[in-house]
């Protein structure tokens, strides 16, 4: 498996492709079939200084019913907070099928000491949390201390027993596709069940070539191993329309199988509002105002 | 989208005349969110003058533009309410500024589909530029003439303020392209309110060509976008936009003022829709009044307990 890890990846291939798939034409049933499908996928975010319990359970209300004068609309995949607001969010959550996804590791930089780290994924997942978002230490990977890392996420999985393992590998601090690439491969040998692209803290975030190089990541250990990985983009997915074109690509990456929740996800707070207006706008031909679902 | 233009200066059958050089011609796109882009739908339609030679060809904005505008516009409110009344004069003045320098490329514009002379085509451009003047004249002294402090039964102050609707919509006439837009857009916009106005169908040109003026004259991003387009395709759309929060329209039509009237059914929009041809653009006893800002404005009353 190491040797998988020495691959490089063409930048202007991977850049070329991720475009084309921006370039296809979705339109009527196919295009209201995608994007509840995306609505279904979001994570829907808060990781702010300033959340409070109240704006978390609005958050959770969202979740389980985006809009509330279209309830045939799907609940998204999972709420996703900082490891304080576990408790509240479960609560909140009781009784209904969405997930709640805590990031810890000391998100968004990661830069504390591994214990303290361990212990702040076992006390999310005690209160509650069922999939766990870490950071993987970006310093370390990029001074080339691969194997240090691959021990730390393997602990990481350990401490979340049978919550579900998501890494951030932060791609816009790896700066180059051979190293989202070579991040990819180690995170999902070190045993992720996802692999995420960004904290949101950073820019760039998720874009299309990185996910891209992700996705690749997956397929090729899926073959060699048979094991199904999921992947996250999160951040600077704003649009409903970016939002198909995403899924558009891990259908013609990774197949039909991975369109689902369980497989892929988008870490979002803004995008489900617009995914809600562009389902309203194919049902009823009208632009709704942005005033016509809440914010939170 | 293609240049075109009268060929003469390229010396190509006049006679012997050397080509020297290429003329650079321009090309009108849409003004939207501080930028000029052109529609996303790629249509385009063929400006031709009297005797039949194509002018210039303008972007056909279709809904997604319009939806594009609207978005652009919600998102730019904020911004242009939060800055002083003073301010925002003074961004009114400096379009007719703009206006100004650009009359001669306007007069000519003005020409181009429509039977009148150079001193014609002066006097709208400059009506214009009065019009702009004199609402950026108003942009501080609208809320003294249309606000007020009421007389209340009690120990209070009660005082009613002005504020601004949101995003309108202007839709231009046919007649008077620069004159008639400039007149509808300047009262919603001293106020504070964003615009997304389609000009006048039959003489688009001095439509595309006003985006210039607002893109040198420190309007904000967002808060006026301008499009070209077909109103039996567009009016719709601005009818039903939820987004869309007031209607500032002249038509001649009378099936085009029902369309834009039903637009209050949808989500309560302010909607002013003038008769085109009972205007008299030109006078100002008509045209400056603070009158034409009252509908895009929400009055706010305020209590606040006095001494006494």
């Amino acid at each position: 498996m190491v040797a998988m890890r020495q691959r490089t990846v063409d930048r202007v291939a991977v850049d070329q492709r991720a475009l084309s798939f921006t370039r296809r034409s979705i339109k009527r049933e196919a295009k209201q079939t995608g994007l509840k499908l995306a609505l279904s996928m979001v994570d829907l975010t808060t990781l702010e200084g300033k959340d409070s319990p109240e704006k978390v359970r609005a958050l959770c209300r969202k979740a389980i019913c985006p809009a509330e004068n279209y309830p045939e609309f799907p609940s998204v995949a999972a709420v996703c907070v900082y490891p304080s607001m576990v408790p509240v969010a479960v609560e909140a959550l009781a009784g209904h099928p969405v997930r709640v996804a805590s990031v810890a590791t000391a998100f968004p930089s990661g830069q504390a000491p591994l214990a303290i780290r361990l212990a702040e994924v076992e006390q999310a997942v005690a209160d509650g949390a069922a999939e766990i978002d870490m950071v993987i230490s970006r310093g370390r990977f990029l001074a080339g201390d691969e194997k240090n890392l691959m021990s730390e996420i393997q602990e990481v999985k350990q401490a979340c027993g049978p919550a579900h393992l998501k890494v951030i590998l932060e791609t816009g601090e790896l700066e180059t596709y051979d190293r989202v690439r070579c991040a990819s491969d180690l995170a999902i040998e070190a045993g992720a069940d996802f692999i995420k692209t960004s904290t949101g803290k950073v820019v760039p975030a998720a874009t299309m070539g990185v996910t891209l190089v992700m996705l690749e990541a997956v397929r090729d250990y899926f073959l060699v191993t048979g094991k199904k990985i999921g992947v996250k983009p999160a951040g600077g997915i704003r649009t409903a329309k970016q939002a198909l074109h995403y899924l558009v690509m891990v259908k013609e990456t990774l197949g039909d199988s991975w369109l689902n929740p369980e497989l892929f996800r988008f870490g979002a707070s803004s995008l489900a509002n617009d995914l809600l207006m562009q389902l309203v706008k194919q049902m009823k031909g009208k632009y709704m105002a942005g005033y016509d679902f809440s914010e939170a | 989208m293609a240049k075109t233009q009268s060929q003469n200066s390229l010396g190509k059958s006049k006679g012997k005349r050397k080509v020297d050089r290429l003329p650079v011609l321009k090309t009108y796109k849409l003004y939207l969110n501080g930028g000029f882009p052109r529609t996303e739908s790629g249509r385009s339609w063929k400006i031709e003058d009297l005797n039949g030679s194509t002018r210039a060809h303008l972007c056909r904005a279709s809904r997604k533009d319009l939806r594009d505008a609207v978005q652009a516009a919600a998102k730019a409110r904020s911004a242009w309410g939060r800055k002083t009344a003073y301010n925002r004069g003074q961004i009114l003045y400096r379009m007719a500024e703009m206006l100004e320098g650009k009359a001669e490329e306007f007069t000519q514009v003005l020409q181009w589909s429509q039977k009148r002379t150079r001193r014609h085509a002066l006097k709208e451009v400059e009506a214009a530029i009065d019009r702009l003047v004199c609402f950026g004249g108003w942009a501080d002294k609208f809320p003294q003439v249309l606000g007020c402090a009421n007389p209340v039964a009690g120990p209070y102050y009660n005082f009613t303020v002005p504020e601004a609707t949101g995003v309108i919509a202007v839709i231009a006439p046919d007649a008077q392209p620069l004159l008639a837009l400039v007149s509808l857009l300047a009262p919603p916009l001293c106020a504070g309110n964003t615009v997304v106005a389609l000009g006048s169908e039959s003489q688009p040109a001095a439509t595309a060509l006003f985006g210039e003026v607002c893109a040198t004259s420190d309007v904000p991003p967002g808060v006026v976008n301008l499009l070209t387009g077909f109103r039996q395709e567009l009016l719709p759309v601005v009818r039903d936009h939820r987004g869309v929060d007031g209607i500032h329209a002249a038509v001649d039509d009378a099936e085009e003022r029902r369309t834009l009237e039903l637009g209050r059914a949808e989500n309560l929009k302010r909607v002013r829709v003038l008769d085109a041809g009972a205007v008299d653009w030109y006078d100002p006893r008509e045209c400056h009044s603070p009158y034409w800002i009252e509908p895009f404005l929400e009055m706010k009353t305020i209590w606040h307990p006095s001494s006494s």
